[in-house]
């Protein structure tokens, strides 16, 4: 059974003003307990809105959002719970942080769920640890850290509160390549050892081709292509019109296989290819 | 939901009032407001209301927009209602301790709200019509006569320039940090005064560390480009006044002079 279902959405900004836009448009999924989602297309495409809608933080102009088969805007009990159910991390969230230490912002979330002291405390330092915030830093305040740093402090803002299903929009935006590998492994590890369902935003096609079990692709406000990574990538041309890319392993196989090089289809990930590469290079003899 | 706040909005529009010059548009908000001040009686503010009506069909600005705008102003509208009530002189139509209830009273009362609302609107009609950008090179050029008088006037209006061009953003901004919080569970509309004055700091912190953070980056961007306050800069856009800026202004005057010849009648 999905764990969160979404059925006909449609979400419309300043419906009945001139700047009227629809945002999102009659968009319907279904996910699953445990998948790893990754949710690509270009800026404007109505990702962001989408998922805002996924805890509740919009209200739909139509449709239902559904969360273990319960409406989330059933009864404004549910909508609340939703919001600790589904965790949802926004773009560069480090401009959130509020708190005067570290602790008491990761705190924050699970002090709004009404937990106690002692439960708090328990969290705040499973979620530190899950993303590598380090014991140093929880009585710093979050202003004193770096860039990465505060990335990270946000994220187990979030990570706190043990949602069912964690959301991320863009965690390695504007972070070097170490911070960016360091945080996704931190997710997924976070994922392995809970269970979690994630679903990831991602600008780098390489990243979702590698991570993602599913991809679903946005493009003008609708969903325009779910699935596999394979099934997603062998429509590279389909991708490059929206203005999208596709991994560099996919780009390099594509230009190969264009100038009679025998490769199958279906490349995505750079160790595969690598991986097909070397196999071609050793049944030539090793040679040129 | 702070979407909806429109103060000093502009909408982009191709109407004769979006294309006046924004001295134009300046001077008559002006004088439209002294107009105000001097109406005394029913018919000037008859008057006035149509001018405004005139005014807004003539921008394509729908009355709904414009009376959107009044809803922040409510409490001061009831407010003004309530203290000019009980100010009237003459026979008291109903009394209650000393509070008196006159026809004066009434008629002040509605004359101020009517007043206030067609003020509002009437600057309202300026920011929908008029980018942030061209108000503030209008103003600059209107007021560029007290330099002389060593007013750093080319200041004053990039630092109104600047504030008008961040609002929207720091709307927006707070509108994401309100939404991330939200997302933590944080509450905003549910509690007691003192609840909700509290659940505010997870909203303000980070918007004021941001706006500290955003006028740091700002004063880099601006000397990295050698802005020097004082300079005499030229512009690329110069303001030129065209044959319906005349037009414009010789309604304006009209329009006093015609406020004028009202009250001295006393209508």
């Amino acid at each position: 059974m999905p764990i969160l279902s979404v059925e006909h959405l449609t979400h419309v900004y300043s419906q009945g003003t001139p700047f009227e836009k629809t945002a999102v448009r009659d968009v319907s999924l279904s996910i699953n307990q445990g998948e790893l989602v990754g949710i690509i297309g270009h800026t404007g495409s109505g990702k962001s809105t989408f998922l805002q809608h996924l805890n509740g933080l919009l209200k739909p102009t139509a449709g239902k959002v559904f969360l273990d088969g319960e409406d989330i805007h059933g009864s404004r009990d549910m909508l609340h719970s939703v919001r600790f159910r589904v965790g949802l991390v926004f773009q560069y969230p480090e401009y959130q942080l509020f708190e005067e230490t570290v602790f008491r912002d990761i705190a924050f979330g699970p002090g709004n769920m009404g937990l106690a002291a002692e439960e708090i405390r328990e969290r705040v330092l499973e979620a530190a640890a899950f993303v590598g915030v380090d014991e140093g830093w929880m009585e710093l305040s979050p202003l004193e850290l770096s860039g990465g740093q505060k990335r990270r402090v946000a994220i187990a803002g979030v990570i706190a509160m043990r949602p069912a299903v964690l959301i991320l929009d863009e965690p390695t935006a504007g972070l070097d390549p170490a911070g960016r590998e360091s945080i996704l492994q931190n997710i997924l590890d976070y994922r392995r050892r809970t269970g979690a369902t994630v679903l990831l935003v991602s600008h780098s096609m390489d990243d979702v081709a590698r991570l993602a079990d599913r991809l679903v692709v946005f493009h003008n406000g609708a969903v325009v292509m779910d699935g596999a990574p394979a099934q997603v990538f062998d429509r590279a041309e389909e991708l490059k019109e929206m203005g999208l890319t596709v991994p560099a392993a996919t780009e390099i196989a594509l230009a190969l296989r264009q100038r009679g090089i025998d490769i199958p289809e279906s490349i995505y990930t750079t160790k595969y290819l690598q991986k097909l590469l070397l196999s071609l290079w050793e049944s030539a003899g090793g040679e040129g | 939901m702070l979407k909806n706040v429109t103060l000093g909005q502009y909408f982009p529009g191709d109407t004769i009032v979006h294309r006046l010059d924004p001295r134009t548009k300046l001077l008559w908000l002006v004088g439209y407001i002294v107009a105000l001040f001097l109406a005394g009686g029913w018919i000037s503010y008859a008057l006035m209301a149509a001018v405004l009506a005139m005014e807004s069909a003539l921008a394509h600005i729908r009355p709904r927009t414009l009376f959107s705008g009044l809803r922040p102003l409510l409490f001061i509208l009831l407010f003004t209602a309530l203290l000019n009530l009980f100010y009237g002189t003459g026979e008291p139509l109903a009394q209650l301790w000393i509070l008196k209830i006159t026809a004066d009273g009434i008629q002040r009362s509605v004359q101020m709200v009517l007043r206030i609302i067609l003020l509002v609107c009437g600057s309202f009609l300026l920011t929908y019509t008029t980018s942030p950008l061209q108000l503030t090179d209008g103003l600059e050029r209107l007021l560029s006569p007290l330099k002389r008088l060593h007013v750093p006037v080319g200041e004053l209006a990039m630092m109104m320039s600047i504030a008008l061009r961040f609002i929207p953003t720091l709307i927006e901004e707070t509108d994401r940090i309100m939404s991330a919080q939200k997302a933590r569970g944080a509450r905003f509309d549910t509690g007691s005064l003192v609840q909700r004055a509290r659940a505010l700091i997870p909203l303000l912190v980070p918007l004021f560390v941001g706006a500290f953070r955003r006028a740091d980056e700002l004063a880099t961007a601006m000397e990295c480009r050698c802005y020097s306050p004082g300079a005499g800069r030229t512009r690329m856009k110069v303001l030129s006044m065209a044959p319906r800026d005349g037009a414009a202004l010789a309604v304006c005057a009209g329009i006093l002079c015609a406020v004028c010849l009202l009250r001295h009648f006393g209508l």
